[in-house]
C-alpha cells in the first residue's frame, strides 16, 4: 500500500502506518486523516506532536496514563482524560494518533 | 467507536441458537506475516513451493509428538453436543465456526494421509486432499477461534478444539503463511522483552509517573521497583498494564497490595511480560524461548518468588507448562506456590486479615465478574478445585459492597471467551471479534437489568481490552470493564507511617526506580 501526498508516493503497511519513519512530514498525518474521513485540527496535532516528542525519546508510543497527563498538563485537566482522547481519536488514541504522527502500531494486549 | 459495514448481533433476553448461514465469516481472515515477522522465528518467510509435503510432514510430526492431538482427531463421533458452543458461531451464525466443523478442517486431511481408511477410500470417510482451497480454510477459520476451550467442557469425549487450531496454526507458520499480529509480537517480546516493544527507558519512565500519581492520590508512597535486585518477589505482568486502561489501574493495585504487605518486590525489564503468545501459534519453541526469559530474570535479580499478574493465557502457561519450559525452579523459595497468581497472593492476605478495606470506595459501583477462560478452563488457583473461580470472587467481595453473578451458563467453567483471545485481539478481525462478543454481552446485560449491575471485572489484558473496544458496540461504555485489582486499589486503606508519609513541604526524589 501507498499514500500519495504531493505527487510523492509513501510505502505504508496493511493497515495504513508509514514504513519509513523519516519520511514522516505534518502533510502525510493530514492526508491520512482526510482519507479516513476525519480532518485534523489543533487538538489533534497537540496529541500528535506530543507522541512524536516522546517517541523520540523513548522509541515507543507513551502509556495512555502518560499521554493523558501530559495533555492534561498542556490543555488543562478537563482535557487530560481518555475520554478527551477518544472524542478526538475514536479507533483508540494510541492507535490512530500514532498512524498520523507516522509511528509504528502499538502492539500486543492494547 | 468506529462506524462499520457490518450487522451488530441483537442482544436477546436469553441465548438463542442462531440459524445458520453458509460462508457468512468467509471474508474474515487475518493479515499474513511478512517474511522478517515469518524467519526471526524460525519459519519460512513466505509459502514454500512444496508447501502441501511440508505441511503434511509437519502434521505427521505434531500428531506423533502430542498423543492428544492424535486422540482428538480420531475419536470424535460427530454427536453434535459441542455445535452451539462456541460464542464465534452464535455471534457469526457460519456453519464452520461449530467447533466440530472448525476440527474437521484439519482432520478431514489428517484423514487423508494418517489414515488406511482415508487412503483407500478417502471419499467414503470424508477425508479431503490438501489443496490450496483448504489451506485458505484453514487460515480463515483457525483465525476465528481463540481457543478457550468452552466446546470441551461440553465434548463428551473432552476434544480439545484449541489444541487443534494451535497445531493447524503452527502448520501454517511452517508452511509460510504465519499470522502478522502473533508473530510480530512475538518478535517483539523475544528481543525487547515485552509484547509493546517497550525498551527499559521508557518502562522505567512509565512507572516513576505512577509513582508520583499514587503518591498524589494517597499521600503514601507505593513504589514500582524495575530490576532491583534481591527482592522476595518477581511480579512477572502483561505489558499491557503499563500501557493500556484499565490494566493501569489493576497493576497500581498489586503495588499497593505489595506495599502493605512489607514485600520486597521487583519487575524485570528483561522479561516484563507475563503474555506468551508462542502458545496460541502453537509453537513449543517459541513459548519456551519467552518462558526462559523469565526464569533468567529470576536468577539474574535473585528472586525468590515469581509472581504473575492479571493476564489470563499467561496464568494457563505459567500454571500448566512453566516448570517444563523453564523449570527446575529449585532456587526459589519452596514455601510458596511456583508460580504464584497475584490474586493468590492478596487472597492469602485478606484470609489472614492483613490488609484492611474500605468499600464503600467502590460503592459508585455494582459488579460482575467475567471468569477469563484460560484461568476457568486451563487452570487453577488456590488449595482446593475451583479456587480459580473463587479466589477472585473472594477478592471482590472484600473489596465491594455490591456483586451479582451473571447467570449460570455463562461463568465459570462455562464461561464465554470476550471474543478477543486466542491471538486474535487484533484490528484486522474486528468485525469477528465485535460478533464473538455477543454471548458476553448477552449475559452482561442480564445483570444489567435485573441487578443494576455497571461495571464488569476481569483478570485478563485480553479480556480488559477486548471488551473496551466492544462494549460500546452493544450499547455500553468503554469504561464499565474494570481490573480487579483495581478494586483492591480502590478500597484498600494504606498504612501511613512516618517514613511513608510525604511530607508536603520538602521535595522526595528518592526514586527507586532507576535501573
Amino acid at each position: 500500500m501507498a499514500i500519495e501526498v504531493d505527487g510523492q508516493s509513501y510505502e505504508t503497511d496493511e493497515e495504513g502506518y508509514l514504513e519509513d519513519l523519516n519520511q514522516w512530514r505534518p502533510e502525510l498525518g493530514s492526508a491520512m486523516a482526510l482519507a479516513d474521513g476525519a480532518p485534523l485540527d489543533e487538538n489533534h496535532w497537540e496529541v500528535i506532536n506530543f507522541l512524536r516528542e516522546y517517541y523520540e525519546e523513548y522509541q515507543i508510543a507513551p502509556a495512555v496514563r502518560v499521554l493523558t497527563k501530559a495533555i492534561g498538563k498542556k490543555l488543562g485537566k478537563d482535557k487530560g482524560t481518555s475520554k478527551y482522547l477518544y472524542e478526538l481519536f475514536p479507533y483508540g488514541p494510541a492507535k490512530q494518533a500514532c498512524k498520523y504522527a507516522g509511528l509504528p502500531k502499538p502492539t500486543g494486549c492494547v | 467507536m468506529a462506524k462499520v459495514d457490518y450487522e451488530i448481533p441483537e442482544l436477546k433476553e436469553y441465548p438463542v441458537i442462531p440459524k445458520l448461514k453458509k460462508d457468512a465469516m468467509a471474508h474474515s481472515a487475518p493479515y499474513v506475516a511478512k517474511e522478517k515477522f515469518q524467519t526471526s522465528l524460525g519459519y519460512a518467510g513466505e509459502l514454500v513451493d512444496n508447501w502441501q509435503e511440508v505441511a503434511i510432514a509437519k502434521m505427521g510430526e505434531l500428531t506423533t509428538k502430542y498423543r492428544s492431538l492424535s486422540v482428538f482427531l480420531d475419536s470424535c463421533v460427530k454427536c453434535g453436543a459441542c455445535t452451539d458452543k462456541c460464542h464465534y458461531y452464535l455471534g457469526t451464525t457460519d456453519p464452520k465456526n461449530m467447533p466440530v466443523a472448525r476440527q474437521d478442517l484439519f482432520r478431514n486431511v489428517y484423514r487423508r494421509y494418517f489414515t488406511l481408511a482415508g487412503k483407500l477410500v478417502p471419499k467414503l470417510v470424508g477425508a479431503q486432499d490438501l489443496t490450496e482451497e483448504v489451506l485458505d480454510d484453514w487460515y480463515t477459520y483457525f483465525h476465528q477461534c481463540s481457543q478457550c476451550r468452552r466446546c470441551s467442557v461440553y465434548c463428551p469425549y473432552g476434544i480439545d478444539t484449541a489444541e487443534i487450531s494451535m497445531a493447524a496454526r503452527e502448520v501454517m507458520a511452517t508452511v509460510g503463511k504465519g499470522q502478522k499480529y502473533c508473530n510480530e509480537i512475538i518478535g517483539k517480546a523475544q528481543t525487547l522483552g515485552n509484547n509493546l516493544g517497550l525498551p527499559e527507558p521508557a518502562l522505567a519512565d512509565t512507572l516513576e509517573g505512577l509513582e508520583e500519581d499514587v503518591e498524589e492520590d494517597t499521600g503514601v508512597a507505593v513504589k514500582f521497583p524495575l530490576d532491583k535486585k534481591g527482592c522476595d518477589v518477581l511480579l512477572i505482568t502483561p505489558s499491557a498494564d503499563f500501557f493500556a486502561e484499565p490494566h493501569v489501574d489493576g497493576l497500581i493495585g498489586y503495588a499497593k497490595v505489595f506495599h502493605e504487605a512489607g514485600v520486597s518486590w521487583t519487575m524485570s525489564s528483561y522479561a516484563s511480560e507475563a503474555a506468551n503468545f508462542g502458545m496460541f501459534i502453537g509453537s513449543y519453541e517459541n513459548m519456551r524461548k519467552l518462558a526462559l526469559r523469565i526464569r533468567e530474570a529470576a536468577i539474574e535479580l535473585g528472586c525468590k518468588r515469581i509472581v504473575f499478574g492479571e493476564c489470563g493465557h499467561a496464568w494457563r502457561v505459567a500454571y500448566s507448562f512453566l516448570n517444563t519450559l523453564a523449570g527446575p525452579f529449585d532456587f526459589l523459595d519452596p514455601a510458596y506456590p511456583v508460580p504464584q497468581h497475584i490474586c493468590e497472593f492478596t487472597h492469602d492476605l485478606i484470609s489472614k486479615d492483613k490488609l484492611k478495606f474500605d468499600k464503600s470506595e467502590n460503592d459508585h459501583m455494582t459488579l460482575t465478574f467475567h471468569d477469563s477462560c484460560n484461568v476457568a478452563r486451563a487452570s487453577r488457583m488456590g488449595d482446593e478445585a475451583g479456587g480459580q473461580f473463587t479466589l477472585p470472587r473472594d477478592i471482590i467481595n472484600a473489596t465491594c459492597n455490591n456483586f451479582y453473578d451473571m447467570p449460570k451458563h455463562a461463568i465459570k467453567e462455562g464461561t464465554y471467551c470476550c471474543g478477543g483471545g486466542g491471538g486474535l485481539l487484533t484490528d484486522d478481525l474486528m468485525e469477528l471479534r465485535v460478533k464473538g462478543a455477543l454471548p458476553r454481552m448477552e449475559a452482561l446485560k442480564n445483570v444489567t437489568e435485573n441487578n443494576g449491575v455497571t461495571h464488569m471485572a476481569a483478570i485478563c489484558a485480553i479480556c480488559k481490552s477486548q471488551f473496551s473496544k466492544v462494549l460500546p458496540y452493544y450499547g455500553f461504555e468503554m469504561d464499565q470493564i474494570v481490573s480487579v485489582h483495581q478494586l483492591v486499589s480502590n478500597a484498600i486503606i494504606l498504612t501511613k507511617d512516618e517514613d511513608s508519609v510525604i511530607d508536603n513541604e520538602a521535595e522526595t526524589d528518592d526514586t527507586v526506580v532507576a535501573a
